[in-house]
Parts: C-alpha cells; sequence; structure tokens
C-alpha cells in the first residue's frame, strides 16, 4: 500500500496529488474500469437515444411527488447494488481466511469495505427506500395532489444523490473511513484517522442529513395538512400513521446527528477536542449522542415497512385490518419508546446495574406493541381470503423471519447477555435479521405491491418469485451460520482468522450472499422482461389488486395532478368504501387544478453543494468558500422566482379523464 | 410456504451438532450465568414466538383463496378479547422478563466483587481477589501483575478458582476486552479504568481478544488466557521474573507504537508508577497528567496563561496533593480549617492571574517540601 501523505496541503488544490488514485490496489483498479466500461454505455446510450433532454425535463427538474418518490427508489437500488458487491467482497474475504487461505484484502482496503457497506445500506440503501416509498405513496393515500413544499421535496431528493455521489467518489478518488459506520471516535479523530476517508463519511452525511431532515418536514406539513376533507387523523390509512411517526422521528433525531458530526468535525478540522482522548475529550459522549439518533433511526427504517406490510396483508386477504386502532396506538408507542432505549447499544460501555436495567427493560418492552402488530396481522389473515400473488409471499416470508429477528433482540437486550453476545456476529445476524427480514422484505412487497400503479403495468410474476426465494434461501444460508458463529465467540470486522475451526459456517454463509445476490438479479430481469411485456401485463383499471385505499381510485400512472376532484372520505379504507357505496366517476364539470411548476434549482444547488463537499473533504478552502457564497445566493435568488403555479385548464383535465373512461370502457368491452 | 418454514432448521441443523460454542458452554462461573440468562430468556419468547409462527403457517394455508370451505368475514376487524389478550400476554412475559433482567444485571455487575466461586463453591473468607491490569494497545495486549510486579504482552495467566479483578484501560482507541470462556466484554477506553470481577474453574488455556474494533491490525489482537493451579501460576509468574526487561516509562512508550501480531513476551519487575500515569495520559513525562489537569481546571485554570503555565501547574498542584496550590496561595493554617467544607475553597473568589504572575516570577515555582509531585518530571 503505497501510502498517501494526507498531512500535505496546497493552497490551490488543498490535499489532491497524483497519487491520490487508489489503482494499485487490483480490486479497486478492476471495479473501475467495469465503471467506466458501464458508465460509458450508460451515458452513451442515453445520448444515442437522445434521452437527456427527457430525463431532465420530465425527471430531474421534476416537482411531482410521484417522480421524486421513483428516483428515490432508483438511486436505493443502484446503492443497493454497490452496497451488496461490499458485502460480497467480505463474505469472500472471510470464507477465504476462515478456511486456512491468505485473503486477498489488506486490513486497510477490508476496514473501508465494511464501513462503506453498512454506512450506504443504512443511509443510501434503506432511507431511499423508505423516504421513496413514502413520497410515492402518502400523498396518494390522503387524497393530495401533491406534498406541502413540493420544490423542497426535489431539493432534498437531490441532497440525498449529493450525499450518494460523493461515497462514491471515494472509491476511486483518495480514500473511505475506515472507522466502522459510525465512526467512533477516537478511531475516527484525526490522530487514529488522519486520511480523507472520515471527511468523506462526515460531508456525504451532513449534506444526505440535511436532506432529509427537509424531507421529513415536508412529509409531516402534507399529512397534517394536507388530508381530503373528511379524513380524520383515526380514518387515515396505516401506511400515513407510520409514514407520520417516521417523520417525527426524523425531525426529532437529525439534527442530533448533524450536531454529532459538526462536533467530530470541529475535532477534525479545528483541534477542538469534543471526542479526543486528550486535554478533557470524551469519546463516550460521542457514542451516546450518536446512538441517540441511531436507535430511532432504526424505527425510522421500520415504521413504515409495518404500514406496508398492514396495507398488504389486508389488500390480499379482502378483509379489513384487524384492530386499527391497536394498530396506531402500538406505532405511536414504538415512536415514543425508541428515544428511551439508545443505550442498550453499549451496555458494555461501564454504566451501572440500575442503568443498564433501565434500558435494558424499556427495550424489552418496546417488543410489546410490534407483537401486537404481529398478531393483528395474523387476525386480518384469519378468516380472510388470501390472494398468493407476489407482495404476500414477502408478507409471510417477513413475518416468519422477523419474529427470529425480534427474538434474539430480546435475547441481546438482557444486559449480561449482551455482554457476551454484543459485537459479535450474533449482533450481526440479529439485526440483518431485522434489517433484510424486515425492510428489504418489506420494500420489495411494496415494491411489487405499488409498481402498477407507479408504472401502469404489472411486474410479471416468475422472477419476482425466483427472486423472493432466492432471498429468502439465502438470508437464512448467509445469517443462520453468523448466529452460530456469534456463540462460538466470533467477533465482527475481522479480516483474519486464527486456525479453520470456522471454515464450514463463513463458506455456507458466503453461499447464502451468493443467494441473494441472485435474488437481486432476479429482480432486475423481472422488472427487464416486465417492461419488454409491458402491454400483457398492462393495468387499465388502475385498481389491479382490488384494494381499499385511495391511490387505487385514480388511474395507473396517475395523472399528474393525481384526482381530478378531490376525494371525499367517510371512512377507514376510503375507496373499499367507495366501492361497495357504487361509487360513480365524475366525468365532467371539472375545474381549474392548481399545480406548481417544475424548476431546476434543486438539482443544481444540490450540485453546488456537492462540490462544496469535496471541497471541504479535501481543504480546498477558496473552493470551498466560493461554492458556499454561490450555493447562498442562489437560494436567495429563488425566493425571487415567482413563477412557481399555474392552473391545469379543465379542458386539459377533460381531455385525460375522457382517455381513462375510454380505456376502462375498454376493459370492461372484451371480457 | 412450507419450504420458508423448515428453511431455518434445515440451515441450523448441520451446524449445531459438534460445534464448540464456548459462549453457551464456557469454563468461568459468570459466563456460565450469562450463557443460561440466553437460555432462559430464549424460553419465555418462544412462547410467543413459536405459536405466532405456527399460526401464520396454518392461517396462511386454511385461508388461501382456493379453500371455498374455508370462512369468510371480510368486515370482521375488532374483537375486545382478542386485543386483551395480544396485549396482555406478551406483557405478562416481557413482565417476567423484565425482572429476572433486573435481578441478573445487578448480579452480574461487572464492576461488584464475586459472590461465588461456583455454584457449589463459596470464597473462601478472606481471600482478595487477583488484581491484573489490562492496557489495549495498537495492536497488543499487556497485561501487568502489580502484586506480584510483572508484566506480559498478549499472554493471560490465572490460578484457577481464584476470583480475579481486572482494571481495565487503553493507551489507544476503544476496544473492548473479552474472554468469552470467562465472562463477557467491558470496553477498554483511554484515560478511563472498567473494571471486571470473573472467577475461571476449569483449568486450560482459552482464547482471548479485543472485541470492539480498533483499526488496522485488530484482527490480531489476540491473547491466549492460561487457567492454571496455584503451583502453575507460580511458575508463571517466576517465568515472567526471569525477564531482564523491566517494565518502565520508556519500555511502555517503546511497546505502545503500533504493531501488529506481537510475539508473547514477559517483564520481569513494574514501575509501580506505571499505571497511574497510563491512566492518566501522561506516560511520556513532557505530557501533563489528566488528574492534574483536572486539578488545575477546577481550580479555575488560570485562562490563557494558564495554557503557557500548565509545567508551573503540574509542580505544585497534583491529584495526590489537592491543596498544594491552595497552600501556596492561603498558608497552610486557612487550608486546614477549610477542609471538608469544599465551598469556601474556590478560587472564583481569588484573582488567578495576579497569582499566577507571582508563580511565574517567582524562583520557587515548582515542588516544594511537602508536596509529592505525581509524575517524575
Amino acid at each position: 500500500m503505497a501510502a498517501v501523505d494526507y498531512s500535505r496541503w496546497d493552497p490551490i488544490v488543498g490535499k489532491l496529488g497524483w497519487d491520490i488514485f487508489p489503482f494499485h490496489e487490483p480490486v479497486v483498479l478492476v471495479t473501475f474500469i467495469g465503471v467506466v466500461i458501464g458508465g460509458v454505455a450508460v451515458l452513451g446510450a442515453l445520448t444515442y437515444f437522445k434521452l437527456w433532454g427527457y430525463l431532465w425535463k420530465e425527471w430531474f427538474t421534476s416537482i411531482d411527488h410521484k417522480k421524486i418518490g421513483i428516483m428515490y427508489m432508483v438511486l436505493a437500488l443502484v446503492m443497493l447494488v454497490r452496497g451488496f458487491a461490499d458485502a460480497l467482497l467480505m463474505r469472500v474475504q472471510q470464507a477465504w481466511t476462515a478456511t486456512g487461505g491468505a485473503g486477498y484484502l489488506e486490513p486497510h482496503h477490508y476496514d473501508q469495505i465494511f464501513t462503506a457497506h453498512g454506512m450506504i445500506m443504512i443511509f443510501f440503501v434503506a432511507m431511499p427506500f423508505v423516504t421513496g416509498l413514502m413520497n410515492f405513496v402518502m400523498p396518494l393515500q390522503i387524497g393530495a395532489r401533491d406534498v406541502a413544499f413540493p420544490f423542497l421535496n426535489n431539493f432534498s431528493f437531490w441532497l440525498t444523490t449529493s450525499g450518494a455521489v460523493l461515497v462514491m467518489m471515494s472509491l476511486f478518488i483518495g480514500e473511505f473511513s475506515t472507522a466502522g459506520w459510525l465512526a467512533y471516535p477516537p478511531l475516527s479523530g484525526i490522530q487514529f484517522s488522519p486520511s480523507v476517508g472520515v471527511d468523506y463519511y462526515i460531508w456525504a452525511l451532513q449534506i444526505a442529513g440535511i436532506g432529509t431532515t427537509l424531507s421529513g418536514i415536508n412529509l409531516i406539513v402534507t399529512i397534517v395538512k394536507m388530508r381530503a376533507p373528511g379524513m380524520a387523523y383515526m380514518k387515515m390509512p396505516v401506511f400515513c400513521w407510520t409514514a407520520l411517526c417516521t417523520n417525527i422521528l426524523i425531525v426529532a433525531t437529525f439534527p442530533i446527528l448533524t450536531a454529532t458530526l459538526v462536533l467530530l468535525t470541529l475535532d477534525r478540522y479545528l483541534g477542538t477536542h469534543f471526542f479526543t482522548n486528550d486535554l478533557g475529550g470524551n469519546p463516550m459522549m460521542y457514542v451516546n449522542l450518536i446512538w441517540i439518533w441511531g436507535h430511532p433511526e432504526v424505527y425510522i427504517l421500520i415504521l413504515p415497512i409495518f404500514g406496508v406490510f398492514s396495507e398488504i396483508v389486508s389488500t390480499f386477504s379482502g378483509k379489513r385490518l384487524f384492530g386499527y386502532t391497536s394498530m396506531v396506538y402500538a406505532t405511536a408507542v414504538i415512536t415514543i419508546l425508541s428515544y428511551i432505549v439508545w443505550l442498550h447499544h453499549f451496555f458494555t460501555m461501564g454504566a451501572g446495574a440500575s442503568v443498564n436495567s433501565f434500558f435494558g427493560i424499556t427495550t424489552m418492552v418496546i417488543s410489546i406493541p410490534t407483537g401486537a402488530k404481529m398478531f393483528n396481522w395474523l387476525f386480518t389473515i384469519y378468516k380472510g381470503r388470501i390472494k398468493f400473488e407476489l407482495p404476500m409471499y414477502w408478507t409471510l416470508g417477513f413475518m416468519l423471519t422477523f419474529v427470529i429477528g425480534g427474538m434474539s433482540g430480546v435475547m441481546l437486550a438482557v444486559p449480561p447477555a449482551d455482554y457476551v453476545l454484543h459485537n459479535s456476529l450474533f449482533l450481526i445476524a440479529h439485526f440483518h435479521n431485522v434489517i433484510i427480514g424486515g425492510v428489504v422484505f418489506g420494500v420489495f412487497a411494496a415494491m411489487t405491491y405499488w409498481f402498477p400503479k407507479a408504472f401502469g403495468f404489472r411486474l410479471a410474476p416468475f422472477w419476482g418469485k425466483v427472486s423472493f426465494w432466492c432471498w429468502l434461501i439465502g438470508f437464512y444460508l448467509a445469517f443462520m451460520p453468523l448466529y452460530v458463529l456469534g456463540l462460538m465467540g466470533v467477533t465482527r470486522r475481522l479480516s483474519q482468522f486464527e486456525g479453520t475451526a470456522y471454515s464450514a459456517y463463513f463458506v455456507v454463509a458466503l453461499i447464502g450472499a451468493l443467494f441473494v445476490a441472485a435474488g437481486i438479479a432476479a429482480f432486475l430481469i423481472q422488472i427487464a422482461v416486465s417492461i419488454r411485456n409491458r402491454e400483457a401485463l398492462r393495468d387499465t383499471t388502475g385498481d389491479p389488486w382490488n384494494g381499499r385505499t385511495l391511490e387505487w381510485s385514480t388511474s395507473s400512472p396517475p395523472p399528474y395532478y393525481n384526482f381530478a376532484f378531490t376525494p371525499k372520505v367517510h371512512q377507514i379504507d376510503a375507496w373499499w368504501q367507495m366501492k361497495q357505496a357504487g361509487y360513480e366517476r365524475p366525468l365532467d364539470n371539472f375545474e381549474p387544478i392548481h399545480m406548481p411548476r417544475y424548476t431546476s434549482t434543486g438539482i443544481i444547488l444540490s450540485g453546488i453543494i456537492t462540490v462544496l463537499g469535496f471541497a471541504l473533504i479535501w481543504h480546498i478552502w477558496w473552493l470551498a468558500a466560493m461554492t458556499f457564497v454561490v450555493a447562498i445566493a442562489y437560494g436567495i435568488d429563488h425566493t425571487f422566482n415567482y413563477d412557481r403555479e399555474y392552473y391545469v385548464q379543465p379542458d386539459e383535465v377533460a381531455g385525460i379523464e375522457g382517455e381513462r373512461t375510454r380505456l376502462l370502457a375498454a376493459e370492461v368491452a372484451p371480457k | 410456504m412450507r419450504l420458508s418454514k423448515l428453511a431455518p432448521l434445515l440451515a441450523a441443523a448441520p451446524f449445531l451438532s459438534g460445534c464448540n460454542m464456548v459462549v453457551m458452554n464456557p469454563a468461568g462461573d459468570i459466563a456460565s450465568q450469562q450463557a443460561e440468562l440466553i437460555i432462559y430468556s430464549t424460553i419465555l419468547m418462544l412462547i410467543v414466538v413459536l405459536p405466532v409462527m405456527a399460526l401464520t403457517v396454518i392461517f396462511a394455508i386454511k385461508y388461501r383463496s382456493s379453500n371455498k370451505d374455508a370462512e369468510y368475514q371480510p368486515d370482521w376487524h375488532h374483537s375486545t378479547s382478542l386485543e386483551i389478550v395480544i396485549w396482555t400476554v406478551p406483557m405478562a412475559i416481557i413482565m417476567c422478563l423484565a425482572g429476572l433482567t433486573w435481578v441478573a444485571t445487578h448480579r452480574l455487575d461487572p464492576y461488584s466483587p464475586l459472590e461465588r466461586i461456583s455454584a457449589e463453591k463459596e470464597i473462601p473468607a478472606g481471600e482478595e481477589p487477583l488484581v491484573i491490569q489490562v492496557v489495549a494497545m495498537d495492536w497488543k495486549w499487556l497485561f501487568i501483575y502489580p502484586e506480584q510486579g510483572v508484566a506480559a504482552v498478549n499472554e493471560l495467566a490465572a490460578p484457577v478458582d481464584r476470583p480475579v479483578k481486572f482494571e481495565i484501560t487503553s493507551s489507544t482507541v476503544m476496544n473492548s476486552f473479552f474472554v468469552p470462556a470467562l465472562a463477557g466484554q467491558i470496553y477498554a477506553m483511554a484515560g478511563m479504568q472498567t473494571e471486571l470481577n470473573a472467577v475461571m474453574n476449569e483449568e486450560g488455556v482459552y482464547d482471548g481478544f479485543s472485541s470492539n474494533y480498533s483499526g488496522a491490525g485488530f484482527s490480531h489482537m489476540r491473547f491466549k488466557f492460561h487457567s492454571v493451579d496455584e503451583k502453575g501460576f507460580e511458575d508463571w509468574v517466576a517465568k515472567a521474573q526471569d525477564s531482564e526487561q523491566p517494565l518502565d516509562r520508556t519500555a511502555f512508550l517503546k511497546l505502545d507504537e503500533p504493531s501488529i501480531a506481537n510475539p508473547v513476551s514477559y517483564y520481569g519487575s513494574v514501575d509501580p508508577e506505571l499505571w497511574n500515569a497510563v491512566i492518566n495520559l501522561c506516560v511520556d513525562s513532557n505530557d501533563l497528567c489528566q488528574n492534574d489537569m483536572m486539578m488545575v481546571d477546577a481550580l479555575g485554570g488560570g485562562g490563557l496563561e494558564g495554557l503557557q503555565l500548565r509545567d508551573v501547574f503540574a509542580g505544585i498542584c497534583s491529584s495526590s496533593n489537592p491543596t498544594g496550590m491552595l497552600t501556596r496561595i492561603r498558608g497552610k493554617r486557612e487550608v486546614k480549617k477549610a477542609e471538608g467544607q469544599l465551598e469556601p475553597l474556590s478560587l472564583a473568589a481569588i484573582n488567578v492571574s495576579g497569582v499566577l504572575k507571582d508563580l511565574a516570577g517567582s524562583p520557587k515555582a515548582g515542588p516544594e517540601s511537602g508536596t509529592q509531585p505525581e509524575t517524575d518530571r
């Protein structure tokens, strides 16, 4: 490893130099060549098919919540491939060294990989997935035409992307952090991590985190202010409830992350001593702060997924959700409790027995509302009529898998038991059990469930089933051995092993990871096959699953204004009730619809901020100062843009709605 | 859905037979009790988890849409009695688990002295635990035996059935001291001391390592724990004492430089002041000890001038002689009078910077009689 001297500094280029490209590492070089070829192919194709203008006008500058939601999902899928590639590299290394081999990754490279894997999977896969889902589904479910602050929504998305771009950049320019996905000081401090790795980590998170906070504010206001007439809180779909609670968690916790990272930044850039070993710094403070954000973050991810499963279970059982009220209260209780459990991430830091007991017990208490949710889904299926469509596969896979994760979670919540399980592969197995078995399964369920709504055609089921079984089998093969390894006393983040006692387990785990790889590939094939066969899979009804909530009352894909007339709500499951009551679509007397105008400010501003982040990472102060001033000025300039909205004329609405009437009639006639 | 139900069992079955799960089958009393807790909590959880998994499969099969015989009630969505059951049963289980947690966490608090040697064996009256001081370094472990006056790198030994009190710190980033066969882990942090009380009940050689990631050499931060009889321990100490090398400040600083996969080595004697210096991050005598710095700060710090006058402070004021500076300022009699009531001792009322200037100019600045400096600067 050719060590780069990161203490150098030049007023023009900061810490940059010709030796920052890590191409001497074969793995990075191969990846780089692959990325260049792939990148050139994609860019070439976009240019050849003249898609740049279309993408810019219809997508990048769009402030339509549906398109932003879809862009979030695309970002998450791209980053899922990156994050999973990291996982595969680690599995290969561990299987290799556990069987007595030398491995192919040196620690400095391996440490970057697991740091990037954790950070990317949480911030740039799971977060965009749930944010994208909430963005797409929630306004449709409450009968709104967009979110409360449409421009802010676009800006939030591009800030998240900006963070992702910085993380990806670290692959080829300089290096990434080796300090673990939560960057505990003093390891992440300047003394022990002098390279730009931690700076990439900090600025990518800061920029994406601000995007997340803004998006959280936006979605809360949308739910509070923009529900259709008649939709009282206790008549909202459960997914909207979970979205509300999640966004409250986001707004209340992400500022803590931002502040904590600011303190770490000051330690690294200005030589303060908040978290250092000496001069009064206290690393335990960081560990507390980061988990005060970090634990609610887990519920930020899982709560909307609970909402997704509630919608799916009810739809495919053809039955109203059992125990709606207790579902809502369970969600609210989890929201509140998630704030008072953070210390269970470090029982072993030396707190007293009473403190540890308190946090252990509050953690266990969370399993009560979670268990209630599980029973509610169970009794929704009970006396239902279950259609085994793809989303239902994922849901049942979730119900069987998640309880195992819940069980190991409660074991970890008993402090003395945690003393022997903490930081072991048992812990790794536990949180992958709940994140994959919960969040990932939920996201795939949601994607197959709402895909026809987003694009107007269903996903072809065959490859989806292949994907499901690969994921399910892959998960068990990859993580059940890790539970056992944890009980054998194997700790996390190891790249080398003594002896070969663990070889069988790591080999099985690697096979599991390959199954998951096949699952991801099958999902991508499913999308490609479905696009090719889209005419055969077309949904003209707008309601392919016989749905219950308002998003199914409009066409697939919905018109950009969502609803020609704002729906009126009388009950839970508003669309189901409308269908029961013999609802008829109004066909005339359309009124002008007030809509926001697209703007390129979000993407341009985020582009400038990406450069700002890059300049800060590499200590290029003149560029940082310049981009900072330009970003502020550009933001202020945008406030003088008064051409932000327009009215869709009734003729245009009549044209779009008339086309839908024709399609619906054609659907009924031939059958 | 049958297959998905079987999948975990199929995946787990070949592994559970014949593997050495040290966490579930340890050699030390503390770790054994911790393993028991894992089993109890699992059983309690299974009371809910098994029915949920079984019902999921049964309901999914029974209420499939192709089974037209099954009852279908599309509007059934509430049952007060069921709601009571689904909230109270988990609650009851969690209450049991909470009680268990509270009692076990207090009983197995790593800071409290052991109550027994094993389920069958009491601690002999008057037996004090063996003290072992543990320093996590980049990337090796240093074990100091203050009573025996020896130290070892990457090797630990203790007599079987003798309570051991580990005092743990780090000279670098956070690590976690973990011997799975002995007891649960506890973090090792610089500038701080954590503690672990444990006992090994069987002879043998066991693995120990850091379980909190600490950088490039982390994978090799391993050591062997030799659990031996009294005679074996005396032999081990004698072997260490044979080492010519003393563990003093110089040797410590040399050892402290980052290195990976260090061989086992021994130190025949140990500087008794060393541990205090390690905890206070001042093994290098050019560094101001943390406790001295805290004392200075507690006395008002002296502002910006205090920064330049750290050496002056260090000489007259330390945690072992906390009133050194006050004596200087106020005279011994007044300080004696004020002892026991700390508030009047506050320096807020005193013109610190004036005193500092006075001290800086004074040729007598530095240790004076009766002032025992903590470090040998």
